[in-house]
């Protein structure tokens, strides 16, 4: 194998999280080579969502240890300097800018991103092209960000961005939840075509369910801020079937 | 990322683009201070009919007879000394109707303002004041061939008198308020329009109003009185140099919108820091007519502005669309009054205000149905932006219902500027600067998209001045 393709995409060497003075993630390390899609699965309360809020840098929270991004350290960078190195953080809860078209928010965000002014008519085919293979309509580009949207229309909202955005890595924080069985399929297809063989995911979720559609090279259950249990997709099956019970103990 | 750094100031190249000043060569220049000599100095200096010069006379009386508000910021108020500004000053002797005829140093200030390649490209006529006269005014030939008349308030009123006299103070009369009836004794210039039955002026019409001279007071009068079936959009903006000491803009602007007439009115007021801004602007809609008041408000040190329409026959309809934008020292008290006395008149106000660092920014505002005005509609939406912990916004809705058939919404909103929205935003890549600056304009969409496309571009660039090198 080349010796390239052994550095992660992200690397999280002793990360540990904590807000107001209470810790949340209590040391956590985990390499995700390219290729790669890891789910993290764990109970209401373990930290994830937190966790995937600090990674993007959120100012709330205060993270000790590395993150390194292509072997680059991002612990330090701004939020707008994560996602530039291509650090995508799909929410949980996509706030609404009202006001603002997603086209317009889209150009600022893939600009950012690429680091040069995309001419306004490639920028428009990429968009067509990225409606399409997500399913959304048109109109989409002209309504005001997250403003007035299904819960549905958010979750594809944040998928149609990380197509545009091409992110290296993508942290999606319970994308699945709120989903009926049609837009998991297309945003599980979307979460496929937007993490190129060369990217890496991390996939949050409480549930087996979106599971079938990913399909993850890794499962790690997280509970209490640590991490309980690593393995492959049968850890999924596991969890489904067993509930975290037998596994939160080790936490 | 901190919410409460704060944010430079609103039009940080103001100095720079419009905050510059020229040399005073004037004509004339009224030494400081009010007085009933002063009055008939302006009267006679124009020339006016003796009706005229008795009406100033009355208001100046009135004017001196009222307290001043005790309402709003009584400490701003309070702090205008009426004895230090110069009340009327003349810079020409004649109005230019072309560029040339203008003043060399006067007609550079215009030059760097923008106005006459704004007329070259998107306007049907313009006029300009320049202290207390308008010193440029022109007209396109295919209007006037049509009837319509748009010259200044002093040529109207010797031009045609008898519009005039019908229409002036009968919207605002002087007693209506302290600062309608100084602006009724000393007023100078201003607009005056009248568009002839079933005519449509589809290009817009503007007023440029500039103040030069340090402690000068600006008093223009608008008239503008659209007949029957008819459509005229009216455009004024404005903008003073920055001095340190104060000036006062006090206009009186009055509107009728007669039988099925359309009048938009929009406004984008930019004066420096140290101008008192405190007009008074009211429509009269007749049946079925449309008034819409497009009301953007920048700079000034206070204004007080409450663009209002009566609604006076059945089925007519108000609008007022606002935004203000309050920096450090400043407060923005605007607002909107609708007055139904008619069966199914329907209105519409939409106020929205950022205020930022010290800034203030109050919404004032009534909605009056008059007892037996049936069927009326009327809707109210206050959004106030704050950014930083010592900004300030206040909300004062008055609702007079005389009448049960009506319907009524009222909606205010005070939101911080979100760091949860700065943080999605940032998460995809935007710095602090441009998530700031796209929440803001997303904030005023409603109202830019209002606005004609220059004017949207330039209020927009007026914004990311303001966001723009807030501390990160």
């Amino acid at each position: 194998m080349n010796d390239q393709l052994r550095i992660p995409v992200l690397s999280l060497r002793d990360v540990h999280v904590s807000i107001d003075g209470n810790e949340i993630v209590k040391g956590l390390s985990l390499d995700v080579f390219p290729g790669e899609r890891h789910a993290l699965m764990g109970p209401n309360g373990s930290g994830k969502s937190t966790l995937a809020s600090a990674l993007a840098g959120h100012p709330a929270y205060t993270l000790t240890g590395q993150i390194l991004l292509d072997d680059q350290p991002i612990h330090d960078l701004p939020p707008h300097e994560r996602a530039r190195a291509g650090l995508f953080l799909g929410f949980q809860y996509p706030v609404a800018v009202p006001g603002v078209q997603v086209a317009t928010f889209l150009r600022l965000a893939v600009n950012a991103r690429r680091g040069r002014e995309v001419p306004i008519r490639e920028f428009r085919k990429e968009l067509q092209a990225a409606f399409e293979a997500l399913d959304v309509p048109g109109g989409f580009a002209s309504r005001y960000l997250n403003d007035g949207f299904s819960g549905g229309e958010k979750k594809r909202l944040e998928i149609l961005q990380m197509l545009m955005l091409q992110p290296r890595f993508a942290v999606l924080d319970e994308t699945d939840s709120g989903l009926d069985v049609d837009a998991l399929k297309v945003v599980s297809e979307g979460i496929r075509l937007a993490a190129g063989p060369d990217a890496g995911v991390l996939l949050i979720t409480h549930y087996q369910r979106i599971l079938n559609h990913v399909q993850p090279t890794h499962v790690h259950v997280f509970v209490k801020g640590r991490l309980v249990k690593s393995g492959g997709p049968e850890l999924a099956t596991h969890v489904e079937e067993h509930g975290y019970d037998g596994l939160a103990e080790a936490a | 990322m901190a919410l409460n750094a704060s944010l430079e100031g609103l039009n940080r190249d103001y100095t720079e683009r419009y905050g510059f000043s020229d040399p005073e060569e004037y004509l004339m220049k009224a030494p400081k201070g009010l007085s009933h000599e002063l009055v008939d100095v302006i009267s006679r200096y124009k020339g006016e009919p003796d009706w005229m010069r008795a009406f100033r006379h009355e208001a100046l009386d009135v004017f001196l007879a009222k307290p001043m508000p005790r309402w709003g910021n009584s400490a701003m108020l309070d702090a205008i000394d009426f004895a230090d500004i110069h009340y009327y000053v003349r810079a020409t002797d004649g109005q230019g109707k072309t560029w040339e005829e203008v003043p060399e140093g006067i007609k550079n200030t215009f030059d760097r303002l923008g106005v006459p390649q704004a007329e070259r490209k998107f306007l049907a006529g313009v006029t300009a004041q320049y202290e207390s006269e308008v010193v440029y005014h022109s007209i396109r030939d295919d209007l006037t061939k049509k009837g319509v008349i748009f010259t200044d308030m002093d040529s109207g009123l010797r031009e045609h008198p008898e519009i005039v006299k019908r229409f002036f103070s009968k919207i605002i009369p002087a007693r209506d308020n302290k600062f309608a009836a100084l602006n009724s004794a000393v007023w100078s210039g201003g607009s005056f329009i009248y568009v002839p039955p079933h005519t449509r002026v589809e290009i817009p019409l503007q007023a440029y109003f500039r103040i030069n001279a340090r402690n000068m007071g600006q008093f223009e009068r608008t008239l503008i009185i659209v007949d029957e079936g008819s459509y005229v959009h009216y455009i004024e903006g404005c903008t003073a140099p920055t001095y340190s000491t104060d000036s006062l803009h006090s206009a009186v602007v009055e509107l009728v919108a007669l039988k099925d007439a359309h009048i938009r009115y929009t406004t984008i007021q930019n004066w420096s820091t140290n101008v008192y801004n405190l007009v008074t602007k009211r429509a009269h809609a007749h049946e079925g007519a449309v008034v819409e008041w497009v009301d953007g408000n920048l700079g000034s040190k206070l204004t007080m502005k409450y663009p209002a329409v009566f609604l006076m026959g059945a089925r007519a309809h108000g609008e007022v669309l606002s935004i203000a934008f309050a920096g450090d020292g400043q407060h923005q008290d605007a607002g909107a009054k609708m007055v139904h006395l008619a069966q199914n008149t329907t209105s519409r106000i939409l106020s929205k205000s950022i205020s930022k660092g010290r800034g203030r920014s109050s919404y004032r505002g009534l909605v009056k149905v008059a007892p037996r005005a049936t069927g009326c509609k009327t809707s109210v939406e206050c959004d106030a932006l704050l950014i930083g912990e010592e900004a300030r916004s206040d909300t004062y809705p008055t609702m007079e219902v005389a009448e049960q058939d009506v319907r009524v919404e009222h909606e205010a909103r005070v939101s911080k500027l979100a760091d949860e929205q700065l943080f999605y935003l940032e998460s995809r890549g935007l710095t602090p600067d441009q998530a700031r600056l796209t929440i803001v304009n997303g904030f005023i969409e409603p109202f830019v998209r209002e606005l004609p496309m220059e004017y949207a571009v330039e209020l927009n660039r007026l914004i990311e001045l303001e966001m723009e090198g807030s501390v990160g």
